[in-house]
């Protein structure tokens, strides 16, 4: 079982090094759509420091909603998908492989250049390490729900938005924690709370999202 | 109905051709409930309940908003309710109960909200306040949104009934999440008045029309679901021998009605 584990993760992250440019395109969204807010509210030391973390954090989710097409998309296409459905090996198992090897390729750049972006919108650096936990905590529950998400829209016309319709709301909790987590640790009351919450929360994602997604395969490939 | 070997466990009305006619023959009754609801329940709460001693004329409108916003919560459940019907039973007609519900559902999600916000601008002094309840309302019509989107987008019935079935229950485990997550996050509208531990915090008049006019949402949704079914029903059976007969016989009296006009 392990192996059939590592052979998709190995597979897929191979995939994701051969296409790297996509990667960088996540990144590079990542960055500027963290450098658009200045031009939008301001360049005001305050007024940015006080909303960088909800901006660190929408940012992140985009860039993860934006990227999340390409979970299934090629496999779906070339019918490696439906070889892997027909295999004896249990769907949920090889989905969380792919799921963390999305996140691994998407979700980790975000998290590693998220503290630089902090210092652009003057976030404190006290509240640094907080939002890298933040987000380590959260990106991966982002990437689970968002790929039962990609699943049920597989191959649909018009699907980026209706991914976007169907799991933004369901991210709106990951957010919350997420942000608000950094912003607890800055007041001074600190992030324990918001972060056992993420980390409850990825433990459930961990356990419910793969089979959801993989029955949503089924559904979608039928 | 006339074979009575033919079970007489309400599970026979599982099957769409015994569901469809027993859908037209009961919509009629609760749409005349609803009606007679309605305006027993709007005229407690317009001519007797008395005037709020803080709140004035205003408190009103939760004569609709309350039921409003408990339906457009309860529809979602019983939404999820079917849909794991649906896909633990393969049974077609649970799907398209959830389907039709879907858009009554975001119906009173909207008035619940709409009304809100216009009980929210002489009581807060603001249209909109990102309170943990309004928000977690907000996020509940989005996700009615992405389940009528999603089940319309799929042109394949089957697929589109497990994706939106698989959504729902999605948005179901979710919604208890989202509710709690956004209520630490703010909190401000005032807590429920309704409870069924603690004597309620308001006059019995009051009470009692906003209950009649929750059982006057339940028969309305009832009346417009089951209206709503008959449509799908048709359209999904429409290569099997009943909805022929049934189409026939429906056109035939339509062409009598129109002959004697």
């Amino acid at each position: 079982m392990l192996s059939t584990f590592l052979a998709v993760l190995r597979r897929d992250l191979l995939l994701a090094w051969r296409g790297r440019a996509d990667v960088l395109v996540t990144l590079a969204f990542f960055i500027i759509v963290v450098c658009l807010f200045p031009f939008g509210v301001g360049a005001e030391p305050n007024q940015l420091r006080a909303i960088a973390p909800g901006v660190l954090w929408v940012a992140a989710l985009l860039a993860c909603l934006l990227s999340l097409h390409r979970l299934f998309a090629q496999d779906y296409i070339d019918g490696t998908l439906e070889q892997l459905l027909l295999s004896s090996e249990p769907a949920a198992l090889w989905v969380m492989a792919k799921v963390l090897a999305f996140w691994l390729s998407t979700g980790l750049p975000v998290v590693a250049v998220a503290p630089a972006m902090g210092l652009l919108l003057d976030l404190e650096q006290g509240g640094l390490p907080v939002l890298i936990l933040s987000l380590l905590l959260g990106t991966p529950i982002l990437a689970l729900l968002g790929a039962v998400g990609a699943a049920l829209t597989l191959g649909l016309r018009g699907g980026g938005m209706l991914l976007a319709l169907l799991v933004l709301p369901l991210f709106v909790p990951v957010l919350i924690f997420g942000a608000g987590a950094v912003e607890a640790e800055l007041s001074g009351s600190g992030a324990a709370a918001h972060l056992l919450l993420l980390g409850g929360g990825l433990a459930g994602a961990l356990a419910l999202a793969p089979v959801a997604c993989a029955a949503a395969l089924r559904i979608s490939t039928d | 109905m006339t074979n009575p070997e033919r079970g007489r466990s309400l599970l026979r009305f599982a099957a769409p051709q015994n569901f469809y006619p027993l859908a037209g023959r009961l919509a009629p009754w609760f749409a005349a409930i609803a009606v007679l609801l309605t305006a027993i329940g709007l005229w407690i709460g317009f001519f007797v309940a008395p005037t709020d001693a803080t709140q004035g004329q205003v408190y009103r409108v939760i004569f609709i908003h309350v039921p409003a916003a408990w339906m457009s919560m309860f529809i979602y459940l019983v939404m999820a309710f079917w849909s794991a019907v649906g896909l633990i039973m393969n049974t077609r007609l649970s799907f398209v109960m959830s389907q039709a519900l879907a858009p009554t559902g975001a119906m009173f999600c909207f008035v619940a909200l709409w009304t809100g916000a216009l009980w929210g601008k002489p009581t807060w002094g603001a249209y909109w306040v990102w309170d943990a309840r309004l928000t977690s309302q907000l996020l509940l019509l989005f996700l009615y949104f992405g389940f009528i989107a999603l089940t319309r987008a799929i042109e394949d019935p089957r697929r589109a009934d497990r994706a939106g079935a698989i959504i729902a229950l999605v948005g179901a485990v979710n919604v208890p999440i989202i509710y709690f997550s956004v209520q630490w996050w703010n909190t401000l509208h005032q807590g429920a008045s309704v409870s069924l531990t603690k004597a309620p915090s308001m006059a019995t008049t009051m009470l009692a029309g906003m209950l009649v006019m929750a059982f006057a949402s339940w028969a309305y949704t009832l009346a417009v679901v089951l209206w709503r079914v008959r449509p799908m029903i048709l359209e999904r059976e429409r290569h099997t021998e009943w909805v022929g007969t049934e189409l026939e016989r429906a056109g035939k009296l339509s062409q009598t009605a129109g002959g004697r006009a």
